[in-house]
């Protein structure tokens, strides 16, 4: 059995260090893959850290308490047999002197400078910026935080062919323990995760979604000089703002119609909105799409980040796959992720990804408002309350239910009227709830 | 079909050509009297007579010369290296003449030329006698340079390369002279130049390798077939111009590549092929391209050393389990 590195993981974009909350296993402990190694905190959440590779946790380099940067080795999982004073010998010299249990004086002065000896499946950590070319999403059913392979640290070394694989089957190479040489994640490794599939995680059925996870389209001479100048205008992101009002009576009716249904779970406003969304997304990939610089990622997917307000903050967790999701189950997701971020047990999948957001300030009795877009998604949708109003009918005056939708869209990726043409869809589908349905 | 060996189908291709077209004759070194030093152009003399079968003096430098001017004005020699080891000596003549007239003379002249005759390592035949000459006239622009691994496609290339008009480097092997195999009858039987083939099918591996290195590799094959790894062996033929695409088509289809050359690996025909591969089917590797090459030093005469020098069958098995990554990684 290899070695496997335990790093302290990247958890997200921002995340710099990460401090343990505590140790769930003992050095001598056996741990196998998927155990909960340690319970880290960071600025957004507390996370759960799961062992990758199978072994016993030979040596823990950072007690609980202390904070240690991303990708610093902070345990090593190992066979008893296995000799780690190489490794060990390598990480930070406060370290290196409790190295003496496993390795002579003499030869941790020799290798603290070598490359570790022992075979490790991974890259060594290296201060490298994230490798944003993987494609494909964190799948919720894999283990949250690859300890064999540093996550989100260092390059991911995988032949071409793993690589290209990998990105139409969706399999995650970060999560990837490879059997070629020095550890390179070759074909049959990612055929192997394409076909072992949902992992321990809690899995409602999302059916396998085919094709590439998303395209790069080259921006149109137009595209690229809005790309330009929108940002001086309005730096960094040149937001606009579409509104609309949508006749919310037909959709409530529907709402209390399911929630009189036995053994159903209950159906929220949002979650109507958020099923809308997916739909409407699929629809028009344009607004599903996110700017690249050179170029604007049209995304094939709707991974859906729900703010949730916090206490003291806000936490954007992504149900991802919308659009190959059920009303149901969006609501039955949907509930336990803001529970969970309520919580703070939220993992690192769940908190990044997303192609779209919408933020729902409807309990507040908000009648509208203008959400800030979340980059690097295009665009963010702003939900108010359902309010009962007076509304014109055929002959007269009558009481309707509306809410208002706000939608602020990133100018170098789209412009007023594809935003207005989603919107338009979005408000279809609402006031047309049965399509929510089929 | 007939059964027949190499040497005897090179000698029906010549016969054949000389027979269809009056233009073609034959020069070098005992090609007449002698019948050939490795006996290739039997009873031509008889049949042809010595205006068309031509014995020179030992001056490779000269008779080849002769051939490009005998080309020049119209002829189709075919020019024969006793070994072409010996070309060396007549390189100025093939590299700055005869691959460039073309270019230079602004098409005015053609060199519709074969030079042909034995080489690469044989038996105990020693550094000066035994080098994979090839290396040194596929990279000269102008040069079609043809290696025939069975006695099928020695015939067809040859016929082949006669008809070309453009100076052709046909490198046989004294080594494959006696190997027998079927040989079409017909008189228009032609291989094309350009034309790699699949000699064996497989899904796991491409092993592509010409003359003996391909024997060699087929027993290694055949061999790993038993331990379920399939190979497939793709032979180029011809090294210039080069099949790249029979050669990328298998690789995509296998995903894994091996190089087997005769010669010293650096800047050699596997190296060539490893950067096409990895230019045009770089998406498509699962593991990096391996060579097998012969050793960086000249060819030993003691038989122990000179078999360690060419790409043993355990090197070779060795390299495509590595690629297959067989051996637990």
């Amino acid at each position: 059995m290899a070695i496997s590195k335990v790093v302290m993981p990247k958890l997200s974009e921002a995340m710099e260090s990460g401090k343990i909350i505590k140790w769930l296993k003992r050095e001598g402990d056996r741990v196998q893959g998927g155990d909960i190694l340690a319970e880290v905190e960071t600025d957004k959440a507390d996370v759960e850290m799961e062992a990758f590779g199978a072994g016993v946790l030979r040596k823990i380099l950072v007690p609980a308490g202390e904070k240690a940067p991303v990708g610093t080795l902070i345990a090593v999982i190992a066979e008893p047999a296995d000799d780690i004073s190489a490794l060990l010998a390598s990480a930070p010299t406060a370290v290196a002197a409790e190295a003496g249990a496993a390795g002579s004086a003499s030869a941790r002065n020799d290798t603290r400078s070598a490359p570790p000896a022992a075979p490790i499946p991974a890259a060594a950590p290296a201060a490298a910026p994230p490798r944003p070319t993987v494609v494909s999403p964190p799948a919720p059913t894999t283990p949250a935080v690859s300890v064999a392979v540093p996550a989100a640290t260092g390059r991911v070394k995988a032949s071409p062919l793993a690589k290209k694989i990998a990105a139409q089957s969706g399999v995650d190479l970060r999560l990837l323990q490879g059997s070629g040489p020095g550890g390179r994640i070759i074909r049959r490794d990612v055929e192997a995760a394409s076909q072992r599939g949902p992992g321990p995680m809690p899995a409602v059925g999302v059916p396998a979604v085919e094709g590439p996870e998303y395209e790069d389209r080259p921006l149109t001479q137009i595209r690229a000089a809005i790309a330009r100048q929108m940002p001086l205008s309005k730096a960094p992101v040149p937001h606009f703002y579409v509104t609309s009002e949508v006749a919310m009576d037909r959709a409530w009716a529907l709402r209390e119609e399911l929630h009189a249904l036995e053994g159903q779970p209950k159906i929220s406003v949002n979650d109507l909105v958020v099923r809308a969304c997916a739909l409407t997304l699929l629809r028009h990939p344009g607004v599903n799409a996110s700017f690249q610089g050179a170029s604007i990622r049209v995304y094939h997917r709707a991974h859906i980040g729900i703010a949730v307000a916090l206490e003291d903050g806000l936490i954007t967790p992504v149900l991802r796959d919308c659009q190959a999701k059920s009303l149901a189950q969006i609501a039955v997701e949907a509930r336990d992720l803001a529970e969970r971020a309520r919580t703070r047990k939220l993992r690192v999948s769940e908190i990044s990804g997303a192609t779209f957001s919408i933020s729902n300030l409807g309990m507040f009795d908000v009648a509208e408002f203008s959400a800030i877009i979340n980059p690097p998604e295009g665009a963010i949708l702003a939900v108010g309350s359902v309010r009962r109003v007076p509304v014109v009918e055929d002959a007269g005056l009558g009481v309707g239910r509306r809410m208002m939708l706000t939608l602020s869209c990133d100018h170098r990726v789209m412009d007023g009227a594809m935003g207005a043409r989603f919107l338009q869809d979005l408000k279809r589908l609402l006031e047309e709830p049965l399509r929510l349905l089929v | 079909m007939a059964v027949t060996t190499y040497r005897e189908a090179l000698n029906q291709a010549l016969r054949e050509e000389m027979r269809r077209d009056p233009r073609v004759f034959l020069i070098g070194e005992e090609v007449g009297l002698y019948d050939g030093a490795y006996k290739v152009t039997q009873g031509l003399l008889k049949e042809f007579g010595p205006k068309r079968v031509v014995d020179t003096p030992i001056c490779e430098s000269g008779f080849t010369g002769v051939g490009i001017g005998a080309a020049m004005v119209g002829l189709r020699p075919v020019v024969e290296m006793m070994t072409f080891n010996f070309s060396l000596v007549a390189i100025d003549q093939i590299v700055n003449t005869a691959a460039k007239l073309h270019y230079m003379s602004g098409g005015q002249f053609s060199v519709p030329m074969v030079i042909r005759g034995p080489g690469g390592p044989a038996s105990q035949l020693a550094a000066q006698h035994s080098q994979s000459m090839e290396t040194y006239f596929y990279h000269v622009p102008g040069l079609k340079v043809v290696r025939p691994t069975t006695p099928a496609d020695a015939k067809g290339l040859l016929k082949s390369a006669i008809r070309d008009d453009n100076p052709v480097i046909f490198i046989e092997a004294e080594t494959l002279y006696n190997v027998k195999g079927e040989v079409p009858d017909d008189p228009d039987f032609l291989i094309p130049l350009g034309q790699a083939i699949v000699r064996r099918e497989g899904t796991d591996v491409t092993v592509i390798a010409y003359m003996g290195m391909m024997y060699r590799a087929l027993e290694a094959a055949e061999e790993l077939a038993k331990e379920g790894i399939s190979v497939e062996l793709v032979d180029p033929r011809t090294l210039r111009p080069m099949d790249t695409e029979t050669i990328i088509g298998s690789v995509r289809k296998t995903h894994r590549a091996v190089v087997v050359e005769a010669g010293a690996g650096f800047a050699g025909m596997g190296s060539e092929i490893a950067s096409s591969i990895t230019e045009q089917a770089f998406d498509d590797l699962d593991a990096p391209v391996e060579r097998v090459t012969g050793a960086n030093a000249p060819m030993p005469y003691a038989k122990n050393l000179e078999k360690l020098k060419t790409p043993t069958k355990e090197r070779i098995l060795a390299a495509i389990r590595r690629v297959c990554n067989a051996n637990g990684g």
